[in-house]
């Protein structure tokens, strides 16, 4: 990335040119442009956002003319026109992508924005607004983080890294971004949602730490195929990456489970390319650190629950508007999360090839047994390194699965989430006969617990929990070993503490009281996919 | 650390039992095959006779007792060695093995690990964690991704006969199920591809507890009609197991399914259909187990199968039927009379 832009751009177009023509996909070329044109008219049409181009419409109602024109040509030569068009929507994807990243003001503007943000952590917290000017930055008892961080320093400097974090805020970006600075890790390149740009806060902090753009609007196989490319030779010039596997936030509160297999196959692409043309691969080995991401609570959880069930078991249109619509409710945002107490935890996983095998601190990728693996191995038959998409298919769904698992060993407890979790449980437990939606509406009397049962299921799991910890499949956090009212009390005074209404609260008799059943569901979610129920 | 450039395309079979032999001849007609036996004194005595049994071995076949030798030499591998020995063989195997292998079992059965210090409770039952086919056995011992599993109606010894017959390669890569093909097809034997690894690979394994069923039947003196019941009942027995346990139902209505049924459930060349056989004449199990060369998968199918059937809550009337006779707590006779009072409601509810 370090060379020019535009001839950066220029390779990605020439190589998702290439895979557009070799592509069999059971349509023409024809076919494929004038699908994508028709379906940008739609789009430019019915969902425009401030960040797309003023011609938007224009371009596309303009291509779709040229096709219908060609009718009169011969075959060749309308071979040639479909060639140039492709070529110049590639152009326009490719440049759109991009974005206005600088690499010469690059390093400057990152210093600049990420000194910055901590000058305004530091101002908000105790300090008061002189503290602009203080050089003192002590943000360790707000933002924990653990993990295998001296491996991702060495690791960076022996390859590429591509960092895959848990995805619950739009706030993620900017912590991630603050994270590598504050570690003192190269410069990673982000895969950051096109909505964030329309916000001029988020736009600012994007562009300048080298964001390049997603659409999630945009489905055409042009599009995915000039992304792909892009991260694809991004990767393989050994431009450390950062992207969500789950692409958009959880909108369930869960852990990601199905990941987005499209950026991740990049890394697997990358690293076999990089195995069959370059003259050092070993110097350029692709790693992928999984690192989970823990709040108290998360700002937008009340409209991401709402999507995630009103849509639950379809997929739905991305929505843009939620609680970080204006650059003004974010600042606010940030001011007040770090004046209140509340707690951010940042796990760094162990890195892992683009098999999901572990490596070592010398980027030696290890099997189960802790022996080494030559990981050019897997891309091989017959002794060569060969080409084999629905191979790569296939390894990326391991990878997949591998990040998953990772994300779940990483994640660190929260006695919130934990709070959340024992109270969903045990009502589900005491009505057995109702399904998800019947237990969201339960009537206000139903929804007292009272505290010694609580404290009993609490206690239980609070046990499994910390078995699990011993045995290296979950990480907990520090509070989670105060004594366990303690650990209660913590839990339920920071669930959700923003929220206008935080789900849980006690009665004057001591007694546990939902008040949200919604946000309750939301946080207990973050726990799912342990079989902690059997413990309770 | 440099990688082995495979360029002598050896192909190894590990495991000489009468269907590792059978396949190591078939691969042997189109490529140099290495067989692996394990015990010293047979692969002398196999490598002197030129033969193994009644089979006679082809003389691109060459014997080795070093799993090295099958690791270092072959870049693709089929173990056709009985479950009980299996997880066992592919860990010695492990450390020859590279990522670049690709290994496709012949296996029809299941392995069972209860690992050390765990205890099977109503809060802890025999699950899926517990219970692994053998392609997930590989994944789990080795570094080797590219697994796929044999799987059809293959009677070895009418294989030796160089009768017609057809097989599945399954795996979830193409170029797995390619490279199964290219060996093993010829004009006699039809190789089809299929994506549902672990689809096929029960249906290998659950078609042994059907197997033994019918085999008591024919050993009952009972008529083709019963037969059919048995086996048509059966096979909406393995898609309620198979469902249950990641495979799909299209699995089950193709060769490695319905075929596999067909062909073991009616042959007396069948072990599982012969111990059935010889339990409704009167023998005791043990026996049966003891005068028998080869292992008859069934038995440890049934036992695994019926206490799966039970932490799923999913019904197996045959499988349960057949478990308590061979615990000794039922007659054939009886298990017959519990059998045809077994109240079902529709015949195929699974489609």
């Amino acid at each position: 990335m370090a060379k020019k832009r535009d001839e950066f751009i220029q390779l990605v177009v020439e190589e998702s040119f290439d895979n557009m023509l070799l592509l069999k996909r059971g349509r023409t070329l024809r076919e494929e442009i004038e699908m994508t044109a028709y379906r940008e008219k739609q789009r430019a049409k019915n969902h425009p956002w401030k960040v797309d181009p003023k011609d938007d419409y224009s371009f596309w109602d303009g291509v779709q003319q040229r096709v219908v024109k060609l009718d009169g040509l011969g075959k060749k030569e309308q071979n040639d026109c479909l060639k140039d068009i492709l070529r110049e929507i590639l152009n326009r994807y490719g440049n759109e992508i991009a974005g206005n990243f600088n690499p010469s003001h690059y390093h400057v503007a990152r210093a600049v924005v990420t000194l910055g943000f901590g000058r305004l952590l530091n101002a908000a917290r105790v300090k008061g607004p002189w503290s602009l000017f203080s050089n003192q930055l002590d943000l360790d008892d707000k933002i924990h983080i653990k993990g295998e961080v001296d491996q991702l320093r060495k690791l960076a400097k022996l390859g590429t890294v591509v960092m895959v974090p848990t995805h619950f805020s739009n706030i993620d970006s900017v912590l991630i971004g603050w994270i590598i600075q504050f570690l003192g890790l190269p410069p990673f390149i982000y895969g950051a949602g096109l909505n964030l740009f329309n916000l001029k806060v988020f736009s600012y902090f994007m562009n300048s730490v080298g964001a390049y753009k997603v659409d999630r609007r945009k489905k055409n196989s042009i599009y995915l195929e000039c992304l792909k490319s892009y991260s694809t030779i991004a990767l393989r010039e050994g431009c450390h990456s950062l992207f969500f596997p789950g692409g958009t936030r959880s909108r369930s509160g869960r852990i990601e489970k199905a990941l987005k297999l499209g950026l991740l196959g990049t890394t697997i692409e990358a690293q076999r390319q990089i195995f069959q043309f370059e003259e050092n691969p070993e110097e350029k080995k692709i790693f992928i650190v999984p690192v989970t991401l823990n709040y108290h609570f998360v700002l937008e959880a009340p409209s991401l629950i709402n999507d995630y069930l009103k849509s639950k078991g379809q997929e739905r249109y991305y929505e843009e508007n939620d609680e970080f619509t204006t650059s003004f409710k974010i600042s606010t945002f940030l001011m007040k999360f770090f004046t209140k107490g509340s707690d951010i935890s940042v796990s760094i996983g162990n890195a892992l090839d683009v098999l999901g095998n572990e490596v070592n601190i010398n980027g030696r990728s290890l099997d189960k047994n802790g022996n080494e693996i030559d990981l050019k191995d897997y891309f091989k038959s017959n002794g060569e390194v060969t080409e084999d998409a629905q191979r790569e298919q296939e390894y990326n769904r391991i990878l997949g699965k591998k990040i998953v698992q990772e994300f779940h060993k990483h994640n660190r407890v929260f006695s919130s989430h934990l709070v959340a979790f024992t109270a969903f449980r045990i009502l589900e437990r005491k009505h057995t006969s109702l399904d998800l939606y019947g237990l969201l509406r339960l009537s206000d009397e139903e929804l007292i617990l009272p505290y010694e049962e609580y404290k009993e299921g609490f206690s239980n799991l609070l046990d499994a929990l910390r078995a699990m910890k011993d045995a290296g499949s979950v990480g907990l956090a520090d509070h989670l070993s105060r004594e366990k009212d303690e650990v209660i009390k913590h839990g339920i005074k920071n669930l959700g503490m923003y929220h206008a209404q935080p789900p849980l609260k006690f009665s004057k008799s001591g007694d546990v009281v939902i008040r949200n059943m919604n946000l309750l569901y939301y946080y207990h979610n973050r726990l799912d996919g342990y079989e902690l129920e059997k413990y309770l | 650390m440099s990688s082995k450039n495979t360029s002598d395309k050896v192909v190894g079979v590990i495991g000489a039992g009468s269907f590792g032999t059978a396949i190591a001849n078939m691969l042997a007609e189109k490529t140099d095959v290495l067989l692996y036996v394990r015990d010293k004194t047979k692969a002398e005595e196999f490598e002197k006779n030129r033969a193994v049994g009644t089979h006679r071995l082809s003389d691109r076949i060459r014997i080795t007792n070093q799993l090295s030798d099958i690791g270092v030499q072959c870049e693709i591998i089929f173990p056709i060695v009985p479950s009980a020995n299996f997880r066992e063989m592919i860990r010695n195997l492990a450390p020859h093995l590279k990522p670049y292998h690709i290994l496709i079992h012949g296996t029809k059965g299941l392995d069972m690990t209860v690992p050390e210090g765990e205890h099977l409770s109503k809060k802890n039952p025999l699950s899926r964690k517990h219970v692994k086919t053998m392609s997930e056995v590989i994944l789990e011992e080795t570094t080797v991704l590219r697994v796929g599993c044999l799987a059809g109606p293959n009677l070895a010894k009418e294989i030796e006969e160089k009768q017609p017959a057809a097989a599945v390669v399954a795996s979830h890569f193409e170029e797995v199920i390619d490279q199964g093909q290219k060996l093993l097809k010829n004009d006699r034997f039809l190789v089809y591809g299929s994506n549902d690894l672990i689809g096929i690979e029960l249906c290998g394994v659950l078609k042994n507890i059907i197997a033994i069923g019918t085999g008591m039947v024919s050993g009952m003196g009972l008529g083709e009609n019963s037969r059919a019941m048995l086996i048509s009942r059966g096979m909406v027995e393995m898609v309620y197991i198979g469902n249950a346990l990641g495979g799909n139902t299209k699995a089950f209505l193709g060769l490695a399914g319905v075929g596999d049924l067909v062909a073991t459930c009616s042959s007396k060349l069948s072990r599982n259909f012969t111990v059935g056989f010889r339990m409704a004449k009167g023998e005791s199990l043990d026996d049966i187990i003891q005068s028998m060369e080869e292992v008859a998968e069934g038995v440890n199918t049934i036992k695994i199968i019926d206490q799966l059937a039970e932490s799923y809550n999913i019904r197996v009337p045959i499988t349960e039927t057949l478990h308590n006779i061979i615990k000794g707590e039922m007659s054939v006779k009886e298990a017959y009379a519990y059998f045809m009072k077994f109240p079902f409601r529709s015949e195929i509810d699974f489609i």
